[in-house]
């Protein structure tokens, strides 16, 4: 349990923002390390050769990839505070598929509505809301995904909300507008300190993805 | 604290993926009905089962659904805690380590895996094939830091990690006979290639593993088919 934890990350980064509420909601210490994702460090690259991506978590000189593996690893190594996963085995088994089922969909669904248009982009936006619109189904009346505190899926999820005000600019739609349940969600998720200190600010993203399309040649 | 409620599983014998809760599901010993899925048509029970996905493998327990195949073993391991071993390490940084590789195994080795089928020409064949090579090349290194000099990646017992990638075997094998090529040599992985067999032999595995034949005439049949009415999947 002690030791040294070292966060490389990336500021706009969902998958790095979820350590970070992690780390916050369980009263961690750490030393938060910004990587320059076109001039990787030594560290980063000794940590993650694999695959040469951020979130790492490095304890104790001991590097954990994977943003949901490191979630899982904060709550295992840090049991006592504000445990993350349900305690039942089948609400944990729920939490882990809806958490996977943001992995699978969420960031390559946001990635076609800021990287594409036409056609492709228009696919992108009704797949996003309509993935927007199953997750709310799940969420139902509970206030978070974990009941009624913040959990996993709350964890996993609430990152992507800070990148939709670049995917309504970049697509010209509005996604609070056809999902309100979701955006009363992230208010209420906002609400929470360690959550909302550990976010980008949504307008940061927003210039930073249309920067991003200007230097990769993207109208 | 071994839960009340009949266990059912939805799959198919040829799914890689279905294999890894049967093996689960022997290793606590749970008893099970296997309820196997026609090819080419979905049961009402799977897509009601699971909606989001469609997909097998799908565990029942008294009726209530778990989908995702490392997720369904890690519910075994968490729903059957006191039956048979521990599926995963009990070690935080072992768990995570299992987990990355199994994550590893499921988005970048498999893939490339099939990547060898869906290669045209010789010269991207090659490529695919030394995709996979390379990564069994990683998944040795793997095995003897994390196995240190026991049986399996688990340790004394079959875990987490190797039913991962144990189950993708009997497709490597059939990707090996259809290429003509010897992915898992015991010359370049020999520290896998001696776990594949303990992997094969144990109990838990043996009346689970396709016959490497059954399996090369399945994936003919379904080639076949694509090859007949390209539609998508």
């Amino acid at each position: 349990m002690a030791g040294k934890v070292i966060l490389l990350d990336f500021w706009p980064s969902m998958f790095g923002m979820r350590c970070r509420i992690a780390l916050a909601l369980k009263g961690i210490q750490y030393e938060y390390k910004e990587e320059d994702l076109r001039n990787k460090s030594d560290l980063l690259l000794q940590m993650n050769p694999i695959h040469k991506k951020i979130p790492v978590l490095v304890h104790d000189g001991k590097p954990v990839c994977e943003s949901l593996i490191i979630l899982h690893y904060i709550d295992e190594t840090w049991p006592d505070k504000c445990p993350l996963l349900p305690s039942d085995p089948y609400q944990r088994a729920q939490a882990r598929f809806w958490a996977d089922y943001v992995d699978k969909k969420f960031y390559d669904l946001g990635r076609k509505v800021w990287t594409t248009k036409g056609e492709e982009q228009e696919m992108g936006k009704k797949e996003l809301i309509g993935s927007i619109k199953l997750l709310e189904g799940e969420l139902g009346d509970k206030p978070f995904f974990g009941g009624e505190k913040l959990g996993f899926v709350d964890i996993a999820l609430v990152p992507f909300t800070t990148w939709f005000h670049a995917y309504e600019v970049c697509g010209s739609f509005s996604i609070e507008a056809q999902c309100p349940k979701l955006m009363a969600w992230t208010k209420r998720c906002l609400e929470i300190e360690c959550v909302s200190k550990s976010l980008a600010d949504p307008h940061k993203v927003c210039d930073f993805v249309l920067q991003l399309k200007k230097a990769l040649g993207i109208e | 604290m071994a839960k009340d409620g009949d266990v059912k599983l939805i799959g198919a014998w040829p799914s890689p993926f279905v294999m890894r809760p049967r093996i689960a599901l022997n290793l606590k010993g749970v008893e099970y009905e296997f309820l196997e899925e026609k090819f080419g048509a979905k049961s009402d029970l799977l897509l009601r089962s699971n909606p989001v996905h469609k997909k097998i493998p799908v565990l029942l327990h008294a009726d209530r659904p778990v989908c995702e195949s490392l997720v369904i073993v890690q519910y075994v391991d968490d729903a059957w805690p006191s039956s048979g071993p521990s599926i995963l390490p009990s070690d935080p940084y072992d768990r995570a380590t299992a987990r990355f590789w199994a994550a590893y195994i499921d988005e970048k080795w498999f893939p490339s895996m099939t990547g060898i089928a869906k290669a045209q020409g010789e010269e991207a064949k090659k490529a695919a094939l030394d995709q996979v090579a390379e990564g069994l090349s990683l998944l040795e290194d793997a095995f003897g830091k994390i196995s240190k000099g026991k049986p399996f990646f688990g340790g004394d017992t079959v875990g987490f990690l190797d039913i991962a990638l144990g189950c993708l075997l009997g497709w490597l094998r059939v990707t090996e006979k259809m290429n003509g090529v010897k992915l898992l040599d015991e010359a370049k992985v020999p520290g896998l290639a001696k776990w594949a067999e303990r992997f094969c032999a144990d109990d838990a595995v043996k009346g689970v593993m396709p016959e490497t034949d059954k399996l090369a005439e399945f994936a003919k049949l379904i080639m076949a088919k694509f090859k007949a009415a390209p539609s998508p999947q």
